[in-house]
């Protein structure tokens, strides 16, 4: 479970599948296959024959996830061996993409934040893509110091892997960097940072 | 009144003093002895004479400096300043607003000459005589709320309405109390405010929400925050933390009366007419303690004031580590007597 209460992160409030879509875009990472799969368990699986999923498996390839996917049979499916490639075809199928479709997203925080930049950019407004988080709770943290994004950050404080400062993860989301703030933990006194602690398994 | 400019810095050497002047002019945010958050918002009005209120843009004896200092935060990151693309209306909203302001109040060193929409500009502190077309980016040197930002004290935020929100979409901000323009560009009020605590939880932020949607053009609005920063440093930013943090570790009883400054945003906010935007002016003053206690009014109620606050507040403001020092300095200068209510020297 995320931390509640934070003001500036997102809600994730699931995938959701929007009847009324003429096509349907599912951006998938990792555990986040399963939330399709539950969504197409509880909703039947007519919405699959006009559906698109791009799949990064990431961490979660030994359990097999895009077997299951592929075996839905949705209209399109595709996987991406990393996140670039993802983001590429990605922006290719935005700008291919008609009137009437939906954007989904489903994975870890880090992952939902990209892929809904790239969504931004091509003006969708934030409040109608469905996004549902799965899996770790790693957050995408920019360094305020030198702006470098760190990914999958589990602890804090922890080492900025641009400047190197012990960054301290405030509780603090930019949509539009789709990364938490990092703060300079020890500025008063250099030296003085604590042990990083396991804080977003 | 001709204003006579000092030569000094924010950084380095810290050589900003207070005149004798500008210390009774001072905007002491605290109108009782003890401070809790609220709406205090008032209209934004001309207030006495000799006070930051007198003008609604006010200018006065460390302009030049300030400027100066702007620039060179500016050197060192351009982020500082930003505005996403839908506001140029607002922008230019922007311009119009300070020149008029600043040449109608100080006309002896600011003209502003409309020959429709060719403007002349004249600057005469910063040595600035420039004629532009309102309305054509590119016949200024900066984009138009850079332009006129980096001729006028104080943060600027540019603030869009729309879906009953407000949204942080331009600013100049290099003067701020440790928070990250470009973290925040983009975000909406409640998003903005998400890292303040209690301030949530008891409604300020809905009440000042729902206030500032509905203000009207004419009828500017203003309120005071403060807190303390070692040193007259103006550039406090969270980008620059690691360089100025360990000032705070520099603080002796020794030295506490000139190091340690109260530091106070003058915040107004202003509806503007093309773009409806709101246009948010944080303006930052600085006062070492020891100018502060040459007003005994002030002496006796800052320790009170700062006894008073929750721990939350001690965190959130960054004072946990020279509280005690500070008290002890300061509770010299209470005697105990009675303090009159309002912010004004006697």
């Amino acid at each position: 479970m995320l931390v509640q209460g934070i003001k500036s992160r997102p809600e994730y409030k699931g995938l959701d599948i929007d009847p009324h879509a003429k096509r349907h875009l599912f951006v998938l990472e990792g555990d986040g296959a399963q939330a399709l799969i539950d969504q197409a368990t509880t909703k039947g699986s007519e919405f699959l024959t006009k559906s698109e999923i791009l799949y990064l498996a990431a961490g979660a390839a030994p359990k097999a996830y895009d077997v299951t996917l592929s075996a839905l049979s949705p209209d399109i499916f595709w996987q991406a061996p990393t996140l670039q490639p993802l983001l590429f075809r990605l922006r290719a199928c935005l700008d291919l993409a008609r009137m009437g479709t939906r954007l989904y997203v489903s994975g870890t925080e880090g992952f939902i934040g990209q892929i809904m930049q790239v969504g931004m950019d091509y003006g969708i407004d934030y409040h109608s893509i469905h996004t549902e988080h799965r899996g770790s709770t790693a957050r995408r943290v920019q360094c305020v110091h030198c702006k470098g994004i760190t990914d999958n950050v589990t602890t804090s404080p922890f080492a900025c892997t641009h400047c190197s400062l012990p960054l301290l993860v405030r509780d603090h989301y930019s949509r539009r960097l789709g990364a938490f703030q990092g703060v300079n933990i020890d500025a008063e006194e250099p030296g003085t940072a604590s042990a990083p602690e396991e804080m977003f398994p | 009144m001709t204003i006579t400019f000092r030569n000094e810095t924010f950084r380095d050497d810290f050589t900003f003093r207070n005149s004798l002047h500008n210390i009774r002019r001072f905007p002491f945010p605290f109108d009782r002895d003890e401070y809790m958050y609220s709406v205090n918002m008032e209209p934004h009005v001309r207030g006495r004479q000799d006070s930051v209120f007198e003008n609604l843009i006010d200018v006065d004896e460390h302009y030049v400096a300030e400027m100066h200092d702007r620039a060179l935060v500016l050197k060192e990151d351009p982020l500082r300043c930003q505005a996403l693309s839908h506001m140029m209306a607002a922008q230019w909203d922007t311009v119009e607003l300070l020149m008029e302001h600043q040449s109608q109040d100080y006309p002896e060193h600011f003209t502003l000459e409309k020959n429709d929409d060719r403007w002349r500009w004249i600057n005469r502190p910063m040595g600035i005589d420039d004629t532009f077309t309102f309305g054509d980016p590119s016949t200024l040197r900066y984009p138009p709320m850079e332009y006129i930002t980096r001729q006028a004290q104080g943060d600027f935020c540019v603030v869009d309405q729309r879906d009953n929100n407000l949204w942080m979409d331009a600013g100049m901000v290099t003067t701020q109390a440790d928070w990250s323009l470009d973290f925040d560009i983009g975000m909406n009020f409640m998003e903005w405010h998400g890292p303040v605590p209690l301030a949530h939880q008891i409604g300020v932020f809905d009440r000042a929400l729902k206030f500032l949607l509905n203000l009207q053009q004419g009828r500017p609005t203003r309120r005071l925050n403060w807190t303390m920063t070692v040193n007259p440093r103006l550039d406090t930013s969270p980008e620059n933390y690691h360089k100025w943090g360990p000032d705070r570790t520099t603080v002796t009883p020794e030295n506490v009366g000139e190091k340690m400054h109260l530091r106070v945003e003058l915040q107004s906010l202003w509806r503007l007419p093309r773009s409806n935007a709101i246009l948010f002016v944080i303006r930052c003053y600085l006062i070492s303690f020891n100018e502060l206690v040459t007003v005994a009014k002030w002496g006796r109620r800052l320790p009170r004031v700062l006894k008073s606050l929750p721990p939350e507040i001690v965190d959130y403001k960054g004072l946990t580590r020279n509280r005690p020092i500070m008290l002890d300095w300061l509770s010299k200068y209470d005697d105990g007597a009675p303090t009159s209510a309002g912010n004004f020297p006697d």
